[in-house]
């Protein structure tokens, strides 16, 4: 069987790992020790675990964070979310198909006690907003416990493997996302108050003031005096023809499959979702050595960073701006994507459709904020603060920022008034930080004929100003020195290659006159694959836009090991060598469209709006129009929102629908969010004697 | 002007809908007035969604007969799927004592014609296989109980009404009663009046403030409940398990396997927590599944999809209190978490007071929800 994990990557080490063997309906299959079952399915080229008992459709990977269970497979003879079970050497695993079967009794086993412990402040979350209010009350001595659901600290950090943004000095900028994780992680390792709990999920914020938490399997139950929700964001999810195809999923499953597991989940991707979340799956994607198709925005202009995605197109993806997801093909997995434009009112134009054979589409369309602790601690009456995504969608950037803010103001609420005032600057960096991208300007105009120079490929205001803090010579400034505006260069570059390296955007090149003044050298930082490019290949270079501009031998090529970057020289005419931004990887093949069209015979409506339920799109809406404009009854009436996932995915949807349909805001009820966060069994909550 | 209506009735749960229904079909113009946005919103979705026939006494047995012929034959008369299940009640007996309690209440039920037999241990663990055998003395056994969903019984209960011309009032509120004498003329809410024939107050937590508006006081306290679900498995067991045994911190718990192939499974706080608080608490999952995996140790892999938590209506002795009192207001309260099995035999007996129509066997019936009685006894089967 083909091997779906990834050999080698440009940024992540690919460490060999112990086999562990185990069965798959009766097959004997390898997994990697540690690793969850969904990935080692996957890994195998499973994408399929089994058929939904109401519809009898393929389920498979969807949320890849244990919160929804449509990955369930049988595993020695019990239910169990793939994605969050580790292989056993020997398991049998099985799919799951229809209602699994309860197995047959087991003796009652005496237990302990649940364990109940008290701390002053409770951080649910440790990734970057989490982590930097920890190390501020840490840095106050307070008696701080952090749970995070995952192995191990950084939250969505780990997964990142690009380069961040920011400013060197307040928010690691120019460092990739994984290594910030750990320069948290290490930091906050340094302070005794704080404690950390990993594979810890919270369940829910009790009114008895207390929470439960399932830790490595067992449950506890803490009484904090103050909680920070630090959990972050869940993805939003789309009503499209197809929408409940196996292998539609969002960046986090994604990102999980590739960056944390090492494998790799799809041959040929397309992507719905302009924004970063979206464009930095893509170039992921290009990392692990996937095809990426396409990628669609509804808007006319992608929302994420521009040089995200110029950094796609120059590499050969195409970008379809006033487009959206038409249907999803197939019969039990994707099979191809029709797209169509769309116009301002998200309202599909006729005869605008493409098809594009894919395998795999990735739902990246925004993010909600995961306010159910903040609710439940304001119900319980427990002082509760929020950082990070769980307060506000912004960069992760940011989240460091706001973390320390909401650390800080927990420091003083603990009684620790002498600290006085929490610098009045951190307010405004937190603004800047998640400050959307600004308008696009021209490039900038009388840069030199000679000598040596940067070449700055990057357009649009963006916090972010490492290049300007690296260099030795202090020759690249934004325009108003502040993080906003745009980097221009000023004057004595030497050459030293360190902006082009730093930049996230990895839009800087450098133009070299000086060995000959009508075919100058241009250097191209480039980091998707990691394998050498040799001196003399023919590379098509292009412009910001991904325009090929001509084709070139390598004329030289630098290693930068500790930067995972190649520097990728070539000699071009004069005439072009300002121009380049990159060269092409990606051959134009790859995303050429069907001969035709595939036009869905299904309608809009018949999508599915609760996929844990089978819940249609038109029956939501069928109930709306009779007048039905609660959440709960809607739940009641159809089961959306009472599976497996707790409405985690269709709530937005449903409201969509309601939105559509003219409903007020203040009209509609939004469901009531009970115990627990995610399916936990009965097993785990005993209390002994 | 005023628009008038034959009947107003206060709550649109699990009373109130079902009575609307009725009076509707039989001609009435009916109004339902309800301060949630939807209905059975309160506590009709959070019941779990036993009915049975297994009580003590002849006006709840009556009653719940006639839900259960209602129930089962919903799907043939209406078209909706409300998940009925004849999947029957039992109660285990672990004691002596437990076993001489159920054995003598058999009598009376047998007496009232209840389909109801005493089964043995190994027979209990063929109807519930895998139940602790450990001194199981075995259980009572009435597969003529069964279960059906809350919520889909609700809806269509609303739907059918609306589509026999129930007018409903949602997010409207009750204030008061323009009284004259013994008679309410209208029912006066924070958006409008309606001059009424009749009133049913089935208002479950609120019985009491309404009765107050009409001068009358319903000893109706409401007590909180939690209860939970789990992921839905194939069918494994049959019955409705009722574990009457105390233990601290609670009185009796009891589940069953719904027809989605969900458990479902609530206890009884002891003391009982008075009050209306929906909020969760910690303490009941860690009470209510040390219960369940003792007395059932195969639910131990069965994952909790959700928890919530609700009230019953509680009577002093543990009845209802169905009445008429004055010339024109009906109460239909205290249903003791009851409610949900009672509401569609109730509303035809509701239609009755309402239209003047008792039978000959309704006073027997009402004897037991008499508004009237000394509250002093208790219910022996609750």
């Amino acid at each position: 069987m083909e091997s779906y994990r990834i050999k080698s990557h440009p940024i992540l080490p690919v460490e060999e790992r112990e086999d562990v063997l185990f069965t798959w309906n009766g097959t004997p299959l390898t997994a990697k020790k540690g690793e969850m079952i969904a990935s080692a399915l996957i890994a195998n080229g499973i994408s399929v675990f089994g058929h939904h008992p109401k519809d009898g459709s393929a389920q498979g990977i969807f949320c890849a964070n244990g919160q929804c269970a449509k990955c369930t497979v049988i595993a020695d003879g019990v239910a169990v979310k793939s994605c969050m079970t580790m292989v056993a050497p020997g398991m049998e695993v099985r799919s799951a198909e229809g209602l699994p079967e309860l197995p047959e009794s087991a003796v009652v086993t005496e237990r302990p006690p649940i364990e109940q412990l008290a701390c002053e402040v409770l951080i649910i979350g440790g990734g970057p907003s989490g982590l930097a209010a920890a190390i501020e009350l840490g840095k106050h001595g307070i008696d701080t416990l952090v749970i995070d659901d995952k192995h191990a600290l950084g939250g969505k950090l780990v997964l990142q493997t690009h380069k961040f943004f920011g400013s060197e000095e307040d928010s690691h900028a120019g460092v990739r996302g994984h290594d910030i994780g750990k320069l948290l992680a290490a930091e906050v390792a340094n302070h005794p108050s704080v404690k950390i709990w990993l594979n810890s999920t919270a369940l829910f914020v009790f009114s008895d003031k207390k929470v439960g938490i399932l830790k490595d399997g067992v449950y506890k139950i803490v009484t904090p005096q103050r909680i920070l929700n630090a959990a972050g964001a869940r993805e939003k999810f789309l009503r499209f023809t197809g929408n409940h195809l196996a292998r539609i999923y969002g960046a986090g499953a994604f990102q999980t499959l590739v960056n944390r597991d090492l494998i790799r989940p799809t041959n040929r991707l397309f992507i719905i979702g302009g924004g970063n979340v979206g464009l930095i799956a893509g170039y992921h994607a290009l990392q692990a050595g996937i095809e990426v198709v396409g990628l669609a925005e509804a808007l006319p202009q992608c929302g994420g960073y521009k040089v995200h995605a110029d950094k796609l197109k120059r590499h050969g993806v195409p970008i379809y701006t006033s487009h959206s997801i038409l249907s999803a093909n197939g019969g039990e997995t994707v099979e191809s994507i029709t797209i169509a434009a769309v116009d301002d009112k998200f309202r599909f134009q006729p005869d605008s459709e493409k098809s594009f054979a894919c395998d795999t589409i990735l739902i990246a369309v925004g993010l909600d904020s995961l306010s159910e602790f903040t609710q439940e601690a304001t119900e319980a009456g427990i002082p509760v603060y929020a950082a990070g995504d769980a307060l506000e969608i912004a960069e992760a950037s940011s989240a460091m920022f706001n973390g320390k803010i909401a650390g800080l103001t927990i420091v003083k609420d603990c009684g620790h008034e002498e600290i006085g005032p929490i610098p009045p600057e951190w307010f405004a960096k937190a603004e800047v930080l998640k400050s959307h991208p600004g308008p696009v300007k021209p490039y900038q105009k009388g840069l030199p004929e000679s000598g040596v120079f940067p070449v700055i490929h990057c357009l649009q205001e963006i916090p972010c100003n490492p290049c300007t803090t690296v260099c030795p010579t202090n020759s690249i400034q934004t325009e108003d020195g502040g993080l906003m505006a745009l980097p221009r260069y000023t004057g004595s570059c030497i050459g030293c290659n360190k902006c082009l390296l730093i930049c996230p955007g990895l839009a800087i090149t450098l133009v070299d006159y000086r060995q000959n003044p009508e075919n100058p050298t241009v250097t191209i930082p480039y980091e998707v694959f990691n394998l050498p490019q040799a001196v003399g290949n023919p590379i098509e270079v292009v412009d910001i836009d991904g325009e090929p501009l001509g084709s070139f031998p390598v004329a030289a090529v630098m290693d930068i090991k500790n930067r995972h970057t190649q520097l990728i020289k070539v000699k071009v005419p004069k005439a072009i060598s300002k121009q380049i931004a990159s060269f092409r990887i990606q051959s134009a093949e790859v995303s050429r469209p069907l001969p035709e069209p595939i036009i869905p015979e299904k309608l809009a409506d018949d999508a599915m709006i609760c996929l844990c339920e089978r819940v249609s799109v038109g029956q939501v809406r069928q109930l709306i129009r009779s007048g039905i404009t609660d959440l709960n009854h809607l739940k009641a009436v159809t089961r959306a929102g009472m599976g497996p996932c707790g409405a985690k995915t269709c709530e937005t949807l449903i409201k969509g629908v309601l939105r559509e349909e003219g409903i007020p805001v203040e009209n509609v009820v939004p469901n009531t969010k009970r115990p627990v966060f995610v399916e936990v069994p009965l097993d785990k909550f005993p209390d002994g004697d | 002007m005023d628009k008038s209506y034959d009947i107003v009735i206060i709550g649109a749960g699990s009373v109130g809908l079902p009575a609307a229904l009725e009076l509707a079909s039989q001609g009435q113009k009916v109004l339902v007035v309800e301060s949630a946005s939807a209905p059975g919103q309160v506590n009709n979705k959070k019941a779990i969604g036993g009915v049975r026939a297994t009580h003590s006494d002849f006006g709840k047995i009556s009653v719940c007969q006639r839900s259960i012929e209602i129930m089962s034959t919903w799907q043939d008369r209406y078209g909706d799927d409300i998940g009925w299940m004849s999947n029957g009640y039992s109660y285990p007996a672990y004691t002596p004592e437990d076993e001489k309690t159920l054995k003598d209440l058999m009598k009376i039920q047998l007496e009232f014609g209840l389909n109801i037999r005493w089964i043995g241990p190994d027979e209990y663990n063929d109807l519930v296989p895998g139940i602790n055998m450990e001194g199981l003395r075995g259980s009572t056994y009435s597969p003529g109980d069964g279960s059906c969903s809350p919520l889909l019984l609700g809806s269509a209960y609303y739907f059918h009404a609306l589509r026999a011309g129930v007018e409903f009032r949602f997010r409207e509120t009750v204030l008061g009663f323009e009284l004259s004498g013994d008679r309410v003329e209208k029912v006066i809410t924070d958006k409008g009046s309606y001059p009424a024939g009749m009133v049913i107050n089935a208002a479950g937590n609120n019985a009491r403030a309404i009765g107050s508006m009409a001068g009358i006081d319903l000893p109706v306290f409401p007590d909180n409940h939690e209860a939970g679900i789990t992921e839905p498995v194939g069918k494994f067991m049959g019955p409705m398990v009722v574990d009457m045994r105390k233990r601290p911190g609670s009185a009796n718990f009891y589940f069953y396997q719904n027809n989605e192939g969900q458990v479902v499974f609530c206890i009884t706080p002891d003391p009982p927590i008075l009050g209306v608080d929906n909020r969760s608490t910690s303490e009941f999952l860690p009470l209510c599944s040390k219960r369940m995996l003792e007395v059932y140790p195969r639910l131990r892999h069965l994952k909790v999809r959700r928890t919530w938590r609700g009230q019953y209506p509680m009577t002093p002795d543990g009845f209802p209190i169905v009445g008429k009192a004055g010339l024109n207001l009906v109460n239909a309260v205290g249903m003791c978490g009851q409610g949900f099995m009672l509401g569609p035999g109730l509303a035809e007996l509701l239609a009755r007071i309402c239209l003047d129509e008792l039978t000959p066997d309704d006073p027997r019936m009402l004897a037991s929800f008499d508004p009237q009685r000394d509250f002093s006894g208790m219910e022996a089967f609750k």
